[in-house]
């Protein structure tokens, strides 16, 4: 454990709250043909309420480095803070929501079930079990829907409950892992829309793997570039764009110059290979 | 439903055509032998109408059989000796009772496998290895050893279906509580679920179909168990009982209609299964 000055130490003055640390984190997965390096002296700090977006080439890591914040890896090396916590710790204190690439609802249990599902679990009263399902559904537009079941529902509306899922409990923290890659770009885009609303209305930090560059600058505050073999940050974007974005900021220089820079940053990541 | 009654209808023709064949074919050696030791000739139709009205036929013709059945169920009382409903539920009795311990065993094995790590190395070589013991060798030495601790009756022939049908829900429940894919499994991390949580939340629930299927085998090999062990002991009641004696005074109706009541329970039985399946999926949202 870090003690509180090192923790305040890492902070820079003036910056808001740091959420997740990462320091050196180095993460090597035992394969049958040998070591693989996932992440490579990876560093970053993402701070209250950012919204920040990891992007790359599959085999960068993104996914890897998302995971161990949830502490379903365990690190091999260098050092890792969430909420000030290890990632395990912060997995124990329920310190944050996490949604799959796949919506992984449960098929036996109705849309209310399922987002009350993390309820049951972590044994909150019936009564406020109901409440919650319907406020998070209300949030996500699928208060019509409660009784239905899965299968009943269309991919983005699925997805969409297993993000009130996750919202359902109070967790600061959000870990989105390509929610909408599954999706046709016409829901992706609709999705993405509601998504920055709910961030704006909930306030959460939100972590989210995306290989969509148009989608990456559309949502984050910041951008972290990465580039594979080993996995590893080639750079990190600050977004000046405003924080409110309607769909068509997608069509200005300011948004297409953000791009630019990160599809420069991806490609530079390659000419290592 | 009418569309496969014809297909249905045709293949119970063949068979019934192929029934009758073989019953004249089989049975005729002893009524020309009988009619030679009589000094008398037979014409074919004699052998035709003699064959099939035997008393102690090789193979009983099916009107034989069917109304050997009729007779020794509708027309009986069913408390009579000679009853095949009577005989029919002293082996159903423990058909069920070895099949109830049976898929509890077998659950409970699979739970112990899928959380522990000894169990799933040890527990289902045993398992295999308890199912390549011929069941005809092994059910005496049940009986006999229970009987010489004074258990007998319904139990030890119970604790034969037991032995057979734990087996096929092991398995089927091994498959099935592994069955949930790993972002299921994973959800249940992030949310610091306990073992327990996320057996009756996620293992068993994904489990159920998988259940149902083995217990579908189950109930009919736990049917077999509860008839062989109603052979060996010489036992007085059962359908096991009624293929022996049938056995020793050659009376090969009485043996077909009592193998066609075991056929019959074990359809009711699967069915049943089959019914409850059904319930069960339909009020866990299954797609219709």
């Amino acid at each position: 454990m870090l003690s509180q000055e090192e923790i305040d130490g890492f902070m820079a003055p003036g910056l808001p709250e740091t959420v997740i640390e990462a320091k050196d984190l180095q993460l090597v997965f035992q394969t049958g043909d040998g070591p693989v390096q996932a992440l490579k002296d990876v560093s970053l700090q993402i701070g209250k309420g950012d919204f920040v977006s990891f992007i790359g080439p599959s085999g960068c890591g993104k996914t890897t480095f998302l995971r161990a914040i949830a502490g379903l890896e365990e690190p091999t090396g260098g050092q890792l803070r969430v909420n000030g916590m290890t990632p395990d710790d912060a997995r124990r204190a329920r310190a944050y929501g996490y949604v799959f690439q796949a919506a992984g609802l449960y098929p036996w249990r109705s849309i209310a079930r399922n987002v009350s599902l993390p309820l049951e679990i972590m044994g909150y009263s019936r009564a406020e079990q109901q409440q919650r399902v319907k406020k998070v559904l209300q949030l996500v537009d699928l208060e019509g829907f409660a009784r239905k079941y899965p299968w009943q529902l269309s991919g983005g509306m699925q997805q969409r409950a297993s993000i009130a899922r996750a919202l359902a409990f109070d967790a600061d923290i959000l870990l989105m892992d390509e929610p909408f890659g599954a999706l046709d770009e016409i829901v992706r885009d609709h999705l993405n829309e509601q998504l920055l609303q709910l961030w704006a209305r909930t306030g959460k930090t939100i972590g989210f793997v995306t290989h969509s560059i148009p989608e990456a600058v559309y949502l984050s505050t910041r951008i972290v570039v990465m580039s594979p073999r080993p996995g590893r940050i080639t750079d990190v974007i600050e977004n000046p764009l405003p924080r409110e974005r309607p769909l068509g900021i997608r069509d200005t220089p300011d948004f297409l110059a953000v791009a630019h820079r990160v599809r420069e940053g991806l490609r530079m990541g390659h000419a290592y290979d | 439903m009418i569309r496969s009654i014809l297909p249905v209808l045709t293949v119970v023709a063949a068979i019934m055509v192929l029934w009758y064949g073989a019953a004249v074919w089989m049975n005729s050696a002893w009524t020309v032998q009988q009619a030679a030791r009589a000094g008398q000739t037979v014409t074919s139709m004699d052998i035709l109408r003699d064959t099939l009205a035997q008393d102690r036929p090789k193979l009983p013709a099916p009107h034989q059989v069917a109304a050997e059945f009729w007779d020794t169920t509708v027309a009986k009382k069913i408390t009579s000796k000679r009853s095949l409903v009577y005989h029919g539920w002293i082996t159903l009795s423990a058909t069920l009772l070895g099949f109830a311990m049976g898929a509890t065993l077998g659950v409970l094995l699979a739970v112990g496998i899928v959380h522990n790590k000894a169990m799933d190395m040890s527990v289902m070589p045993w398992a295999i290895a308890s199912q390549t013991i011929p069941i005809l060798a092994i059910a005496p030495m049940i009986i006999v050893v229970l009987n010489s601790v004074g258990i007998s009756g319904l139990l030890p022939k119970a604790l034969i279906s037991t032995y057979l049908s734990f087996f096929p829900v092991v398995v089927g429940m091994v498959k099935g509580l592994r069955s949930p894919e790993a972002i299921q499994l994973d959800l249940m991390r992030t949310y610091n679920a306990s073992g327990s949580q996320t057996l009756w939340k996620l293992r068993w629930p994904a489990a159920a179909p998988y259940l149902f299927t083995s217990m579908k085998v189950a109930v009919a090999t736990a049917l077999v168990g509860a008839i062989v062990g109603e052979l060996p002991t010489g036992a007085v009641a059962g359908l096991g009982a009624r293929l022996l004696t049938g056995s020793y005074y050659g009376q090969t109706i009485q043996i077909w209609s009592a193998l066609f009541m075991a056929a019959a329970l074990a359809a009711v039985l699967v069915m049943l299964v089959g019914v409850g399946e059904r319930l069960v999926m339909s009020r866990m949202g299954e797609r219709p």
